[in-house]
């Protein structure tokens, strides 16, 4: 178990397991994790900020516990010794946190986020911050101020964003697990894209807390792993009722039991016609198609179900999200926090550091958002976009009255080429047309590996559920993952 | 179809925003933004009479708590962020004009 190779392919359930046990010391796993980091980072860039020496600090506490656990019957907290990075959207205490701007550059968050606390309080011992498209905003990390992340099954394709730099990592190897963000696709795109779990939980069901906020009726913490086995025990520490996040939902949180049945007899899943159209990647069909037909092999009924709004989601969202997003950047005014560019009077003071330190597309969605927000177009435009949300939301209210869970594509593609829709803002926006649609109507969404296109690029399946429903999805996945063998597959581009 | 935003709309916006954009960066989002706003205005095409907007997917309600003393962060933590600080207070430009 000293080959470096084998420590950073371990899944955190094994990985615990070995912790546990003491066959493993936590800094050996940690070393292993920061050795492959530092040979691969300059390839694919997926971190922003690395934390080693927190890391080896914290790996060196838990192994202190560790032995302390086995000798006197002392209490281990559940994740203990497990190595985590952290999108750069979500605050950790005493760590810069950029968002991915350079309007944040040098701001360090004197708190932690709550998801991120509950998994330190788990003992999660922490690698470094991932990269992220500013704000939030893209769908492939290409819209960072700090550089591309490179996808590691071709460095030449986008790794999916805005969570790309967490996906990267985990694909890579460079951690077991990683948290992201989901607004409109952020996790289950670029999950779809690098190959490995990722779930957008339901809107309330992680506190926000922490979280820098871009469209706040939308924004969720979510989670990346190789497994749904792994993503279920993170998503379980990091769920619950926050009395600092007025949106989080005091519901318990079922024990996620994920056991070796693979029995998936009488679980109606819905497959949505409107998620198979022209302009979808044939392959991508395909693959798609042929995982549900392995999931009614396994006893599910398959069933084909109508979403008929979902056309509209994608101008419902990039109505919404950027009005949101024009009030939340709002405090982004050089006086506070950040740098600022100096000027005579206090409003070119704002304009001149929001100008010069915001990037074009959070420019162009703040110019979107304040437009639709203003008066005159208020009602044409946002409140419209309101109404047709909830047209949506009821689609999938109905879907849920003859289904359990809906199943369909994360993305129209795969991985596309790094600079492929960079000059064309609305041929970006359309990779997200199958992963908006859950934002707006706040169910949960899992993204995991089922093939790959003839170009070695892995294909990504979406399954959505009622809301809180979380466990049906990791439980459909799990055992989807128990019985082929799409997700250990290792990319092929990094070396 | 909806027709171009025009300059001046454009120069609305971005003072609304309290953006200072660039002559380059004025004619290029006034193009890509009609484009988008010409994408969007298909959703004037539903009707929408009788259905209510939806600005959360929750039950809206009012989360109240008790009023109870709690430890807030520390002042020297929050200005360390700050460009420019005095005297415990973040500076600024001058606010009024000084006769």
């Amino acid at each position: 178990m000293n080959d470096v190779r084998d420590l950073t392919n371990l899944t955190v359930t094994h990985a615990l397991a070995l912790l546990r046990s003491g066959e493993l010391a936590c800094t050996d796993l940690v070393c292993a994790f920061l050795e492959r980091i530092e040979r691969l980072e300059p390839q694919l860039h997926a971190f922003i900020t690395l934390t080693p020496e927190l890391a080896l600090q914290q790996a060196a506490a838990a192994d202190r516990q560790y032995i302390r656990a086995r000798k006197d019957n002392e209490f281990a907290p559940p994740l203990l010794g497990i190595p985590l990075a952290v999108k750069d959207l979500l605050a950790l205490a005493g760590v810069r946190c950029t968002c991915g701007s350079r309007i944040l550059d040098n701001f360090v968050p004197p708190y932690s986020a709550t998801a991120v606390q509950r998994l330190l309080d788990a003992g999660v011992v922490i690698l470094g911050k991932t990269n992220t498209d500013e704000f939030a905003m893209g769908s492939s990390t290409e819209n960072s101020a700090y550089g591309v992340t490179r996808n590691p099954w071709n460095p030449a394709h986008v790794p999916g964003g805005s969570s790309g730099g967490s996906a990267a990592a985990v694909a890579a190897r460079m951690t077991p697990a990683a948290l992201g963000t989901d607004t409109g696709g952020s996790v289950r795109q670029p999950a779809s894209f690098c190959g490995v779990t990722g779930l957008k939980p339901t809107y309330g069901r992680v506190s926000r807390f922490g979280l820098v906020a871009y469209g706040s009726s939308l924004d969720t913490v979510g989670v990346f792993a190789r497994t749904a086995e792994d993503v279920a025990l993170l998503f379980s520490h990091m769920a619950g009722f926050d009395p600092r996040d007025a949106t989080s939902v005091d519901l318990p949180l079922p024990l996620l039991r994920l056991d070796g049945d693979i029995n998936l007899k009488g679980v109606r899943i819905g497959v949505p016609q409107e998620y198979f159209v022209k302009g979808i990647q044939p392959e991508v069909e395909r693959v798609v198609k042929a995982a549900i037909t392995h999931m009614e092999k396994l006893g599910a009924v398959v069933l084909p179900i109508s979403l008929p709004h979902t056309e509209y989601a994608l101008p419902v969202y990039y109505l919404i999200a950027p009005a949101e997003a024009s009030a939340n950047l709002a405090r982004y005014d050089g006086i506070r926090f950040g740098p600022r560019v100096e000027a005579e009077s206090v409003l070119d003071l704002f304009c001149e550091t929001r100008g010069k330190l915001f990037g074009a597309e959070v420019k162009r969605r703040i110019m979107l958002g304040t437009y639709a927000l203003s008066a005159g177009y208020y009602d044409a435009y946002y409140g419209q976009a309101q109404k047709v949300r909830t047209l949506i939301k009821r689609d999938f209210e109905k879907a849920f009255e003859l289904v359990d869970v809906i199943a369909a594509p994360v993305a129209p593609s795969t991985a596309f080429k790094i600079g492929e829709h960079t000059d064309d803002p609305l041929a970006m926006y359309l990779e997200d047309v199958f992963t908006l649609p859950a934002n707006l109507a706040g169910i949960p969404g899992l993204a995991f590996p089922v093939g790959f296109d003839h170009q070695g690029l892995p294909v990504g399946m979406q399954l959505m559920g009622a809301p809180f429903g979380e466990e049906m999805l990791l439980r459909l996945a799990h055992v989807y993952q128990q019985t082929t063998t799409w997700h250990v597959q290792a990319p092929t581009g990094i070396n | 179809m909806t027709p171009m935003l025009t300059p001046q709309e454009v120069e609305h916006i971005a003072r609304l925003a309290r953006l200072a954009l660039t002559d380059e960066e004025k004619k290029r989002f006034r193009q890509q933004l009609s484009e988008i706003l010409e994408y969007a205005a298909r959703l004037q095409a539903l009707d929408t009479g009788d259905i209510l907007p939806t600005f959360s997917v929750l039950p809206s309600q009012n989360v109240l708590r008790a009023d109870e003393i709690q430890r807030s962060l520390d002042t020297e933590d929050i200005l360390r962020n700050a460009a420019k600080t005095e005297d415990h207070q973040f500076r600024v430009p001058p606010v009024l004009d000084v006769p």
